[in-house]
């Protein structure tokens, strides 16, 4: 007998549960904000008001998930293998690298069409390689990833500001940034999508990254469920005696894992440089290779789950933008602690109210919970 | 009618929907040794941990000698005075024995008082039930029956009046557990209760003196041991006859399919665990390789099936060589036709939390005809594995359900299954029948003479001496990493038991 715990019915895990742990984190966050002397049922209708009440809100809240849908995935992807990659941030730091080549190059030249392919391989081919270095060094060295490519983050942020400042930066500028990209490298928006439904929208930075994400979502889903190598990832993620075993080369499937994630990181480069800023700039990543951690976590490592994990955190970014702009006592930083808990309470503490819900399951209808549902291949 | 010192009435536990104690009434007298036997997931374990009070019953009544009580954790047992002793030992290794003893009940902040207190307890304990132990020796460095030893003290130091053994026998040498039933037959002497549990019957049948049998959940018969046989028990663990002993004919050994010469291999710690072994295998005979748990068997099978690298020697396949020291690769080896069935089925042969059809194509996995370009062919793979499930009678017969709720004995189907339908020219089997019920490994058992009839060369591995007895046409001994005799099948129990302890070896070095 070795279940003592109760499963729950498929739409209490992935629905009831994470909707429990976000409404804790938003009761913990509203003593914060009852701490700091503001009412937090203002402060919880602003924010939502600020990421969803108007068009203009909703691109903007889109455009920060793009980030979050490319790093949560790049996240994801490794932990399948059994991987944590940490190093997104930096990953997708380099790949902006990339970018700043492609589309001082073309942007004159070609068409947007063209460049953003081209764009597309250069970020995804910088982020990959970044990610390498400590996949090799995982692979044939035994040295930690988490460790690697925590120090690789250091590492791009010291050589970007370098490349920034030193080499890319236009003669006679004082900021640490390339020039402004022209038509060529410009991203479409598609704000139009959301005008479809009444909307109205003055400017926002929702652009066509926005649907590469989505695509990478689904290819994600196609690699990790349907294709040998998928396969051959979740084998050894589960465990790495029966990836041996079935003659799965680890040291292939780690070098090969991290490319992709690196990879996937590095796309999320195209979104604020190509897509909004029209230019390559100092920090332009803002920590959205963490969010991606927290993203994949809450999405339990799947692009069906990432992509709303990645629109709340993209809606906390937004709606906490004009939270700190309307309320004067709550900081930019604040809205940090606010994330902060939704990672706690989500991520971390995933399963603290698992046991009191399965309780709460059996004592109402003891047929819901058990093997029965097992039975329909739930996880 | 004697004393009870256990008496349950109407127990009932239920996981969800599953029922997994139904309507239990157990009476068991004091000073008696009752045996629990059952097949796995018969609930007998249920039964235990809500007795222990791991778990809580849903309803029915507990009383120990007489009186009710209600065990709502280990330390409410502990206080009624039962104790329990786990298949899987809980002692901290680098603890000595004294302090393995005395944890959990350390009384103070300073030990110097009750580590005196429980030396003199320890020795009181070592002249009444004969359990010698070096109070001082380190857990590590003591082999697992006098580990088991401590288990044992650690109950009755703790007061225990009832003692509950939980499969004790599973990692003992023949001599061992001997020795521990001659304890256990003192500890009744003494007035002890025992229960035991169980799903070797010829056990039961030697010390207790009552056996509970119990199927999928209910308790369906207690016997008097005297009055009962190995036939009976068996059938009504199972619910319907049972083969107890393989039928078997007589091998015809063809080719040597797999040469072993001078293998040497080490473990992670750089500890020879397989000493120049050398032996071959022929087309159409089972090889068995008998030796207590730890004396180089597992390295040995690892070694050949290339999950380990081995330090020296060759092994070659069917003439060929294979580079047992250097790069050699599983994958390789399955397409020369060699299959491994491995003794960890939930650490390596199997992905528990991968899908049933998932894990029936483990290592096969890059097979042209499980592919379609670079994406699996899921529908080929669902009807091969629904042909393997209708083949092997695996249950339930689902293939997407996960393979952690499979039961042991599907689990290793799901494995056997996978391996043998690759109709490879040699199979090796690491423990095939650990954990699975009596109905189950006579299906094993039967497979396994039909590969060897196949003309297939096939090597097994196991700690029950019975199964290599009943399955094997020559029977390697290991002791300490080298092979100390060949015997055939008809060898004696005490024989192979001798040489299993090392005991040969060591007179012929004296």
């Amino acid at each position: 007998m070795s279940a003592p715990f109760a499963k729950l019915p498929r739409w209490a895990d992935y629905g009831l549960i994470p909707l429990v742990n976000l409404l804790v984190a938003f009761i913990v966050a509203g003593f914060v904000v009852m701490l700091v002397g503001e009412n937090p049922f203002r402060a919880a209708m602003i924010l939502v008001e600020g990421a969803f009440g108007r068009g203009q809100n909703i691109a903007y809240t889109l455009y920060y998930a793009t980030n979050f849908i490319f790093t949560g995935l790049a996240v994801a992807v490794a932990f399948h293998a059994g991987l944590f990659n940490i190093g997104g941030e930096g990953q997708a730091y380099i790949a902006g690298l990339g970018v700043a080549i492609v589309a001082l190059t073309f942007d004159r030249i070609l068409p947007w069409y063209l460049t953003f392919p081209i764009a597309i391989v250069a970020a995804a081919g910088f982020g990959a390689l970044w990610a390498l270095i400590p996949a090799y060094l995982q692979a044939k060295r035994d040295s930690h990833i988490v460790i690697t490519t925590i120090m690789f983050n250091y590492i791009a942020g010291s050589l970007m500001v370098y490349m920034l400042v030193d080499v890319i930066k236009p003669l006679g500028s004082m900021a640490p940034q390339t020039r402004t990209f022209d038509a060529g490298a410009q991203l479409p928006k598609l704000n139009w999508i959301i005008e479809l439904f009444g909307a109205k929208i003055r400017s926002a930075p929702l652009n066509l990254s926005f649907i590469l994400a989505l695509i990478m979502a689904w290819l994600v889903w196609l690699l990790i469920w349907r294709t040998k190598l998928g396969y051959e990832i979740r084998t050894l993620g589960f465990s790495p005696k029966a990836a041996r075993y079935a003659g799965i080369s680890q040291s292939r499937i780690v070098i090969i894992t991290m490319l992709i994630s690196g990879a996937l990181a590095g796309m999320m480069a195209l979104n604020p440089t190509m897509g909004d800023q029209h230019n390559v700039s100092l920090d332009f990543v803002s920590q959205a290779g963490f969010v991606g951690i927290a993203v994949a976590l809450m999405g339990r490592s799947h692009p069906a789950g990432i992509i709303p994990a990645a629109i709340l955190f993209g809606a906390l970014y937004q709606g906490g933008a004009e939270l700190a702009f309307e309320m004067p006592n709550i900081s930019r930083d604040m809205i940090v602690i606010i994330q902060g808990l939704v990672i706690l309470f989500a991520g971390a503490l995933e399963h603290m109210f698992r046991p009191s819900i399965q309780a709460l399951f059996a004592s109402f209808s003891p047929s819901s919970v058990g093997l029965g549902s097992a039975g329909k291949g739930s996880v | 009618m004697a004393e009870l010192a256990i008496a349950l009435n109407g127990i009932n536990k239920s996981f969800g929907p599953v029922h997994a104690n139904r309507d239990i009434n157990l009476d068991v007298p004091r000073g008696s040794i009752h045996g629990i036997i059952g097949e796995n997931g018969a609930g007998k374990s249920t039964l235990m941990s809500i007795l222990y009070g791991f778990y809580q019953a849903d309803s029915g009544e507990i009383s120990v000698n007489g009186k009710r009580v209600s065990i709502k954790t280990p330390n409410d047992a502990i206080a009624a005075g039962i104790g329990m002793v786990h298949q899987h030992f809980m002692l901290v290794e680098n603890f000595t024995v004294l302090e393995n003893i005395i944890l959990g009940a350390e009384g103070e902040p300073l030990l110097n008082k009750s580590i005196s207190k429980a030396r003199s307890e320890l020795a009181r304990l070592e002249r009444e039930y004969g359990l010698e132990v070096d109070p001082d020796a380190l857990i590590e460095e003591l082999p697992v029956g006098l580990q088991q030893r401590v288990e044992i003290l650690k109950a009755l130091y703790r007061g225990a009046d009832i003692l509950i053994l939980d499969e004790p026998t599973g990692v003992l040498t023949p001599a061992e557990a001997d020795h521990l039933f001659r304890i256990l037959g003192q500890l009744k002497e003494q007035g002890k209760t025992v229960i035991l549990i169980t799903h070797k019957l010829r056990e039961i049948m030697a010390i207790t003196d009552n056996v509970s049998v119990m199927r999928q959940g209910t308790m369906v018969a207690t016997r008097r041991t005297r009055d009962t046989t190995v036939e009976e028990l068996a059938e009504l663990m199972v619910g319907r006859r049972v083969l107890l002993r393989v039928q078997k004919g007589e091998s015809t050994p063809g080719d040597v399919k797999l040469s072993v010469r001078n293998l040497t291999v080490k473990d992670s710690r750089n500890v020879t665990m397989v000493d120049n072994v050398s032996f071959d295998i022929r087309a159409g005979e089972i090889v068995g390789i008998a030796g207590v748990a730890g004396n180089g068997q597992s390295e040995l099978i690892e070694a050949i099936a290339g999950t380990r690298r081995a330090v020296s020697g060759t092994v070659t396949l069917d003439g060929k060589p294979i580079d047992v020291t250097g790069t050699v690769d599983p994958g390789e080896l399955r397409d020369r036709g060699l299959a491994h069935v491995p003794e960890d089925r939930h650490h390596v042969g199997l992905v528990l939390a991968f899908e049933e059809r998932e894990n029936s194509i483990l290592g096969y996995h890059d097979k042209p005809r499980f592919l379609n370009g670079p994406f699996l062919d899921l529908a080929v793979i669902e009807e091969d594995a629904k042909a393997k499930i209708e083949a092997y009678d695996i249950r339930p017969g689902n293939p997407h359900l996960k393979t952690a709720n499979f039961s042991g004995g599907n689990q290793q189907k799901i494995v056997l299954a996978r391996e043998m339908e690759q109709d490879p020219g040699v199979l090796i089997v690491g423990q095939p029948t650990r954990g699975v019920d009596v109905g189950a490994i006579e299906f094993i058992h039967k497979r396994l003479i039909a590969m060897r009839d196949a003309g297939k060369a096939v090597l097994v591995i196991s700690v029950e001496l019975d199964e290599i007895r009943s399955l094997s046409d020559r029977i390697l001994v290991m002791f300490a990493g080298r092979i100390v005799g060949e015997r055939g099948p008809e060898a004696t129990e005490g024989e192979l038991g001798l040489l299993m302890a090392g005991v040969e070896q060591q007179e012929a070095a004296q």
